[in-house]
């Protein structure tokens, strides 16, 4: 309980330790706590970043892939469209086709059926007159009677 | 004159024993006698005061030293959970950015100096005491290890913030604005209460300056004085008959380490204690009335 100088030695002891601590102890810590804490909050910004394009890429895929999957639908029904529509041309085609073939066929039996008339009414007339000859022949001269015989064969 | 710490042959009575070890070695060498004399100085205070300040603040300086803000060390992790403790008490109760750069590592100056003093005690109250006694070749030498159980070692800290705080006052509000506080507050501002005011302000700093040194002194000495009597309940154990003598040799064992656990307590709550309020008078220097 007795006061000395000892109180002045210890003010001064006490100021110096104080501006010392300031000077050489305080502020590097504090320092290496503040760059660290920016440290983190930086690396939380670029998670979050990170997170965020993430999602954006996932969005991204995810639609292309729908997009995707559109467009085969989309080509798989013209496809098919197209397929029938072929089908379907094809199948006129060959009716018109069979048409000219049954057409075609049937002008050309026409034709022959004429020739064959023709033909047939050239030799009926001709047996006609053979026929004719025949009982005539003694009797008709086939020049007196040519003139008949033609109207005959025109009328039939 | 005391007899001191000598052999068998004239073994101290218990109050020469108690009163040899709380005097100071001191530039008069024998313990002082009127209550202040400046002439007069403490070498065991200053020398351990001193060495503990310089220990401490080197080991904190080379941890600091290579801090990393990258990831830290025990070392400096102990050392930000300390600085982190002191900066957030500081940022609460200085609210001036420029004051807390030296307010805040003085205050967690305040705080391991006066740890590391306080734990002085930890140590056998007769260990250096002994030693030094051995060194010097003088069985009477005095020496006193705990810095914060000398009066002058806690009010020459409480001083300290005393001067800092009127250098902060004076910084802060300037000459004239805090001499006008002095006049005018705490009661108003009037001709007739001019005296009342500063017989206030004279009262109240003194009584912050006092009882801020005195409350660790007081703490920190009847901790000392508690460790010489329990020493001095097992240096009885000789005179004794077997039994008594071996119970006394028992309670010195319990009652020495239920009193140092206790005091390890007491000695953080004493530097944190005398660090918070270090800081309260520093952030009052501060704040106008």
């Amino acid at each position: 309980m007795y006061l000395n100088a000892t109180l002045l030695a210890q003010i001064t002891v006490f100021i110096i330790l104080a501006l010392f601590t300031m000077k050489y102890v305080w502020p590097p810590i504090v320092k290496a706590l503040d760059e660290r804490a920016a440290k983190i909050s930086e690396g939380l910004a670029e998670a979050e970043r990170g997170r965020q394009s993430l999602a954006l890429a996932a969005k991204h895929s995810a639609e292309t892939m729908r997009e995707g999957k559109e467009k085969v639908a989309d080509m798989i029904a013209q496809a098919e469209k197209r397929a029938d529509q072929i089908i379907e041309e094809a199948k006129v085609q060959a009716r018109i086709e069979a048409e000219k073939v049954v057409a075609a066929a049937k002008s050309e039996i026409e034709q022959e059926a004429a020739r064959m008339r023709e033909s047939l009414r050239g030799r009926v007339a001709d047996l006609a007159v053979a026929g004719a000859e025949k009982i005539l022949r003694r009797e008709v001269d086939a020049k007196a009677h040519a003139e008949m015989l033609a109207a005959i064969k025109q009328d039939l | 004159m005391a007899t001191g710490h000598e052999a068998a042959t004239s073994a101290p009575n218990a109050g020469e024993y108690v009163l040899h070890h709380l005097g100071n070695l001191n530039s008069s060498g024998h313990p002082q006698t009127s209550m202040v004399d400046f002439s007069i100085i403490n070498y065991d205070t200053v020398f351990f005061s001193a060495a503990l300040g310089v220990i401490g603040l080197f080991l904190l300086w080379r941890v600091a030293r290579v801090a990393t803000s990258g990831v830290p060390g025990r070392a400096q992790a102990a050392l930000e959970i300390l600085i982190e403790m002191v900066g957030n008490q500081a940022k609460a109760i200085v609210h001036n950015e420029q004051s807390r750069k030296f307010v805040a590592p003085l205050a967690l100056t305040v705080f391991v100096w006066v740890f590391l003093m306080n734990s002085m005690d930890f140590l056998p109250v007769d260990l250096l005491p002994f030693l030094w006694q051995t060194i010097t070749g003088n069985p009477h030498a005095y020496l006193r290890v705990v810095p914060t159980a000398d009066l002058n070692g806690t009010l020459g800290l409480s001083v300290g913030v005393l001067l800092l705080c009127f250098f902060y006052n004076i910084k802060i509000k300037g000459l004239g604005g805090w001499i006008h506080e002095l006049f005018t507050a705490p009661f108003g501002n009037h001709p007739l209460l001019y005296l009342p005011n500063f017989v206030m302000q004279l009262i109240e700093f003194t009584a912050k300056t006092v009882s801020h040194g005195m409350r660790l002194f007081g703490n920190m000495y009847a901790g000392e004085l508690l460790f010489l009597l329990i020493a001095l309940m097992g240096m009885a154990f000789p005179s004794m008959s077997p039994f008594g003598g071996s119970l006394l040799w028992l309670g010195h064992l319990v009652t020495g380490t239920l009193w140092a656990l206790f005091h390890i307590f007491i000695v953080v709550l004493q530097a944190f204690i005398f660090m918070m309020l270090t800081l309260v008078y520093l952030g009052q220097a501060h704040e106008s009335h």
